[in-house]
């Protein structure tokens, strides 16, 4: 999304998978419904539902159909010979580079973020205090803010000659300036940045409602601080780290901005493959097959991620 | 409670709150900078902000950037709120199926959306980037943020209260428009906040869906980045930091970030 998910996301995740193991809200629990208010029904989800259907789920399906097309003589999309030439020319090996990339950055940027969102959320949760929603917006409040001008503030820090090299040379930490831009170290930096809010949301939301009685409890029975941790705590807060992992992961892999202006010419990512295709490349048969790839890869993700997320709910 | 490892804890998170502010800050200082190469400070100069007016391509990407939040911002709370409401007070047959649809667009990556209404829009309709197709674009990934959050307060509120009014004598549109709307009211402000700011902001389903004389402003902006780094991209960065801070912090205030069960802890709020 525009800003990638967000905490009305993350409250969505939560709140579906919780469902199973909550009690439903008594609005929802009125199970008969007359008829003046199943009439009253449609009217408030159909628009909706059908604005969605048109411009959501329909592109959708038109991606598919035309990954399965080609390019005519002219440059424009045909389905004349429907075949899957476009995922075939997907596993040529010289794009295993970008798959491998797109994985990377995206597996490193969620577990770098769950690590360090994980002992915020908890000491924003237990430290808080009455300032705790202040606390809370505080982590959020910048990051919601465009995240095109968070990335391209990296970049005035990284440079050769950015801020980051000024103080280093300042201090005479190095003489030369350091490369930090377009590496490895600043597309992940850069994503974890972006990202790391919306680990921290479902993190938080998790510890918050876990009883910490509990862990009181395991610390009477003479667990250590660290046993309690991995058995108590860690279990039970395990619906918001999935949660926080599938928030980070999505907007990551689908990803271009970051893997541009702070990765540079040299980096690619399937994203930004697809990106290029779309805009100067101009092949969209292909384009649209290595789209349907990334949200295969995505879908799968989540798909995972919801059913772990269940299966731990109601354990 | 363990004090030592609650000093190391809280070290860890001032450290990180330092990270996270950090860029910000540095983007804000440096649009002050009197030099124009930006990596040292010359002297401080508010110049940049007056240049950015007198910036055509700047203000007339502004100017598309309303247009289409305005169009964003009317649609998606229309849509998102009705419902919303309808999830939260409607146990239906296809209900399941109608949140994971509203659950999807969110879990979608940008990039996937963008290039699929662009496609959806040069093959079915021959257009390609004008500024009713980035309107549509912009409410199609806004109403699913305006349904969750009018939903999430549509539960949380009494059914019976809507009973009492229509036990008084109310019309079924009478409890609506008396007592259901006020009371969901600030859940639908948030949400148009909400969309505003991420109308505002989009960057990624835009790029693909814009075209001549519809540029927004973070396209406009992400092309100049793309020519390299200046103090007049700090400025409308900082411009733009604060309008959407601003936008987040009233839809805050009207409880845009609660979740369903009001976990974001409603006894903890601070006195308002």
């Amino acid at each position: 999304m525009a800003a990638p998910p967000t905490p009305a996301g993350a409250a969505g995740v939560n709140g579906t998978a919780g469902a199973a193991g909550t009690t439903l809200s008594p609005a929802v629990a009125a199970i008969r419904v007359p008829f003046v208010n199943r009439l009253a029904g449609i009217v408030l989800i159909l628009p909706g539902v059908l604005w969605l259907a048109l411009f959501f789920l329909a592109p959708l399906v038109i991606i598919l159909v035309v990954s399965l097309g080609t390019r005519d003589a002219g440059g424009h999309i045909t389905l004349a010979n429907p075949g899957v030439q476009n995922y075939i020319q997907a596993t040529r090996p010289e794009y295993l580079p970008a798959f491998a990339n797109s994985l990377r950055y995206a597996g490193i940027t969620t577990i770098l973020s769950i690590l360090i969102g994980y002992p915020i959320a908890y000491w924003i949760s237990r430290f808080g205090g009455r300032q705790k929603i202040l606390l809370l917006i505080l982590v959020m409040l910048p990051f919601w803010t465009s995240y095109l001008i968070r990335t391209y503030a990296w970049m005035i820090i990284l440079r050769d000659n950015g801020v980051l090299n000024s103080i280093l040379q300042a201090v005479g930490l190095t003489n030369d300036p350091i490369v930090f831009l377009n590496t490895d170290f600043s597309v992940i930096l850069g994503m974890t940045y972006g990202f790391l809010p919306f680990a921290i949301l479902p993190l938080f939301v998790s510890i918050d409602r876990m009883d910490h009685h509990l862990v009181e409890a395991a610390r009477d029975l003479f667990a250590s601080g660290r046993a309690a941790f991995l058995h108590v705590t860690l279990p039970l807060t395990m619906p918001g780290i999935i949660a926080a992992a599938l928030l980070t992961f999505i907007p990551a892999i689908g990803d271009y901005v970051t893997p541009d202006l702070l990765g540079g010419a040299q980096t690619t990512t399937i994203a930004k493959i697809v990106q290029v295709l779309f805009t100067s490349g101009r092949d969209w048969p292909y384009g649209s097959a290595l789209g349907f790839l990334l949200m295969v890869v995505t879908l799968a993700g989540t798909l995972l991620a919801l059913r772990t997320l269940r299966r731990e709910v109601l354990a | 409670m363990n004090r030592g490892g609650n000093r190391w804890l809280t070290a860890f998170a001032l450290l990180i709150y330092a990270f996270l502010f950090a860029p910000i800050v540095v983007l804000i200082v440096f649009s002050f900078n009197i030099s124009r190469r930006n990596f040292v400070w010359l002297g401080f100069t508010t110049d940049w902000y007056p240049k950015l007016f007198a910036n055509q391509s700047l203000t007339d990407a502004l100017g598309v950037t309303l247009q289409v939040a305005a169009i964003a911002v009317v649609g998606s709370t229309i849509l998102g709120s009705l419902l919303g409401l309808g999830l939260a007070r409607l146990k239906f047959r296809g209900s399941g199926a109608t949140e994971t649809l509203i659950l999807l667009p969110m879990v979608t990556p940008e990039i996937i959306m963008g290039i699929s209404l662009l496609i959806f829009f040069a093959q079915l309709f021959g257009q390609n980037g004008s500024l009713g197709q980035i309107a549509i674009a912009h409410v199609t990934f806004c109403i699913s943020y305006v349904a969750v959050t009018v939903r999430a307060r549509a539960a949380g509120m009494d059914p019976r209260l809507e009973e009492a009014a229509r036990d008084l004598g109310a019309s079924a549109r009478g409890a609506f428009w008396h007592v259901t709307l006020p009371l969901i009211a600030p859940a639908v402000a948030a949400g148009a906040m909400l969309a505003f700011a991420l109308s505002f902001d989009d960057l990624v389903i835009t790029s693909f869906n814009t075209g001549v004389g519809s540029t927004t402003l973070p396209v406009e902006i992400y092309s100049a980045i793309k020519l390299g780094v200046s103090p007049q991209i700090n400025a409308i960065s900082t411009i733009i930091v604060a309008v959407v801070s601003i936008a987040l912090l009233i839809a805050w205030r009207l409880g845009a970030f609660r979740t369903e069960r009001g976990s974001m802890v409603v006894e903890d709020a601070p006195p308002a």
